[in-house]
């Protein structure tokens, strides 16, 4: 972990973040704690706000109010020791349609006063290498297809060694090889101890790679932690396939839990082969013993399993069912 | 890395997780894997300027421009020579020497571009410098690589003076050459009425195309400063060139005597004095003059519109 080292307990960290556009306030006070080697996944509806706060983070925009602090050090006024341990993909990558492949990405490195010329042609092939690009290298950006000009983005942002990658998005329009490509990079990123930080929409996505999460809608941040504890541990649910639903919610009752029923709100489904029942698991209640207390009192349990809260159910919780929108 | 990594390659197990390519027999300053920084050499501060450079003259854009400047001495060149004389006093100043010198071909052509020609493709250029890159979207690319932005305004800037070097040059060049290609070549008479040989003529047609260059750098400056206040690239360009108009125009109107001093056409066409024996430095210097005091005035106004510019495109 480079960036520990470093003594930056948080890789990122804003306080009260805030940006208005006009009358609208698209970033809200967003607080977020972004722990150093965490892969963390940015959420959060259309238009919530998630790009903006990306850009206030790499200086590109000035923030109305608040602070950021990036790998310790404050953002913008210390852009130039921050920008060249971050690799970054904002909103969709961004080329010259004129230069070839490699071309685009020797001009970006050229930007990086740090950036040493002489290894340049290497990193440069290296980072064509690691996202799949190198036989199309050579082929100007205006023939590539979308999921090309996006794994040349990522690209971009592993020209050199980064303590801190930023990827808005870093998935959309890639093909099933490509996700998962790019789900092997970010954990191998990871597992080099760099902070990965992602805006995503892919719940599964998140699901898979993310150590932890932050969920924004509209412009506010309503949850923040690891994986685990936005998937709320503590509301997973015991699922029970049994004919006997009368007596088993009898011996829920007793174990002091309430049937939660149903897929998600508290009405009890029952399939033609029998009952499903769903309980809440309580913490201090083995699900071992539950199944133990349900054959004692003579339910006929056909299917038993402890399921945790998914993500996307938390997600659309904090977010709202609606389709349009916010503001 | 914590456990958790490990309990969660195991939760995303249906992702058979795909081996990573490493970097295979390249050192570890050249792998992007990541670590420290530090043992990186510091890298050249001038890659900047190379790769803008680079990046402009190979664009098909600025070749395209360059032809179309050189076009306008072969054209006229062909056209005199096709025709069998020109009446003397007629058609721009100098166009019926060409016949007698083929040298004059290029300073007639120079003459000829300096209202519009040399503006348009330098606004092209100019207007181009920020908002082209805030266009393409690759401005944030740049900005967070750092290039930074002092830096990058810097370096714009000089790509966008290379230009104004190489525009008029590439006019005096071609001129010269067709030139001297279609009529003879010999003594130039100068407008004093001193007779140089044809080596030194060439050194005063190079003269005139650096006054030119330096008459452009105003423009320059008000081109990238325009470009600083758009995302659309034709916007800026297009502003930049009527700039360039309009500033033409109000020199010609005797009602603002008093304001033509400050426009920074208003030496464009001074390098007459070039031609004299010996040459009249006085036009060359305020001319220098007034383009730096654009230069300041309207570098500060891009710069104090670019540091505080939010990066939305
Ligand atoms: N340049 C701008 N001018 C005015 N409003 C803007 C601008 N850019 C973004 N906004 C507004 O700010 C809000 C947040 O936008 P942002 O791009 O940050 O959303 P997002 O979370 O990245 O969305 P998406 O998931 O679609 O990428 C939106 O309501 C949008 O309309
Ligand atoms: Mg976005």
């Amino acid at each position: 972990m480079t960036a520990a080292g470093r003594g930056a307990e948080l890789a990122i960290e804003t306080h009260g973040l805030s940006k208005r556009f006009g009358h609208q306030l698209a970033v809200d006070g967003v607080n977020l704690s972004v722990p150093s080697g965490s892969v963390f996944g940015f959420l959060g509806p259309n238009g919530s706000g998630k790009t903006t706060t990306i850009r206030m983070m790499l200086g590109l925009a000035g923030a109305t109010a608040g602070s950021v602090s990036v790998l310790g050090l404050e953002m913008p006024d210390r852009f130039h020791e921050v920008l060249p341990r971050v690799g970054a993909l904002v909103e969709g990558p961004a080329f010259y349609p004129f230069l070839s492949g490699e071309a685009n990405l020797r001009r970006l490195d050229a930007a990086d006063p740090h950036a040493s010329s002489s290894t340049r042609r290497a990193r440069v092939g290296t980072a064509l290498e690691r996202v799949g690009l190198t036989h199309a290298a050579g082929k100007k950006v205006r023939a590539y297809s979308l999921g090309m000009k996006q794994r040349l983005g990522i690209a971009n942002a592993l020209l050199s060694p980064r303590e801190l990658l930023v990827l808005d998005e870093p998935t959309n329009g890639l093909d099933p090889q490509g996700t998962r490509e790019v789900r092997s990079l970010v954990r191998s990123l990871a597992a080099d101890g760099a902070t990965v930080f992602v805006s995503s929409h892919l719940l599964a996505e998140v699901e898979q790679i993310c150590t932890h999460a932050a969920v924004m809608s509209a412009g506010r941040l309503v949850a923040q932690g690891t994986l685990a504890e936005l998937r709320d541990a503590g509301k997973a649910r015991i699922r029970l396939v049994t004919p006997d639903a009368g007596l088993a919610e009898g011996v829920f009752a007793r174990l002091g839990m309430t049937p939660a029923g149903g897929l998600n709100n508290g009405t009890l489904v029952y399939s033609a082969s029998g009952g499903e029942t769903n309980g809440p698991v309580r913490d201090d209640v083995a699900p071992e013993a539950v199944v133990a207390a349900m054959v004692a009192a003579g339910v006929r349990v056909r299917g038993f399993a402890v399921e945790q809260g998914s993500l996307e159910d938390r997600f659309v919780a904090l977010t709202g069912e609606g389709f349009d929108i916010a503001q | 890395m914590p456990n958790r990594d490990v309990a969660k390659e195991g939760a995303a197990g249906k992702a058979a997780p795909v081996e990573v390519r490493e970097a295979a027999g390249s050192s570890a300053a050249e792998s992007p894997a990541t670590g420290p920084i530090d043992g990186m050499q510091p890298g050249n501060g001038w890659s900047l300027l190379a790769s803008e450079l680079s990046v402009l003259f190979r664009r098909r854009r600025t070749w395209a421009m360059l032809l179309a400047l050189a076009a306008v001495p072969v054209l006229m060149a062909v056209a005199v020579r096709a025709s069998s004389s020109v009446p003397p006093g007629r058609g721009p100043a100098f166009l019926d020497r060409i016949t007698q010198n083929g040298l004059f071909v290029g300073v007639t052509a120079l003459l000829v571009c300096v209202p519009l020609f040399l503006p348009l493709t330098v606004g092209v250029v100019a207007g181009d410098t920020i908002a082209g890159e805030a266009g393409l979207g690759t401005l944030r690319y740049l900005l967070v690589a750092p290039a930074g932005r002092v830096r990058l305004l810097l370096v714009k800037y000089a790509g966008a003076a290379v230009f104004c070097i190489v525009g008029p040059l590439v006019v005096a060049l071609a001129g010269a050459g067709i030139g001297s290609a279609l009529f003879p070549v010999g003594p130039v008479t100068l407008l004093s009425g001193d007779v140089i040989a044809p080596g030194e003529a060439l050194v005063r047609l190079v003269l005139v195309a650096a006054y030119l260059t330096v008459s452009l750098l105003g423009l320059s400056a008000v081109g990238m400063f325009l470009s600083t206040l758009t995302d659309v690239p034709v916007g800026a360009m297009a502003a930049t060139i009527v700039a360039s108009v309009v500033s033409q125009v109000l020199g010609e109107l005797p009602q603002l005597e008093w304001l033509h001093p400050w426009l920074f056409t208003h030496y464009w066409f001074g390098f007459a004095d070039l031609l004299r024996q010996p040459v009249a430095w006085d036009s060359f210097g305020s001319n220098a003059l007034l383009q730096a005091g654009y230069i300041a005035v309207f570098g500060a106004l891009a710069y104090g519109r670019f540091v505080t510019k939010d990066i939305l495109s």
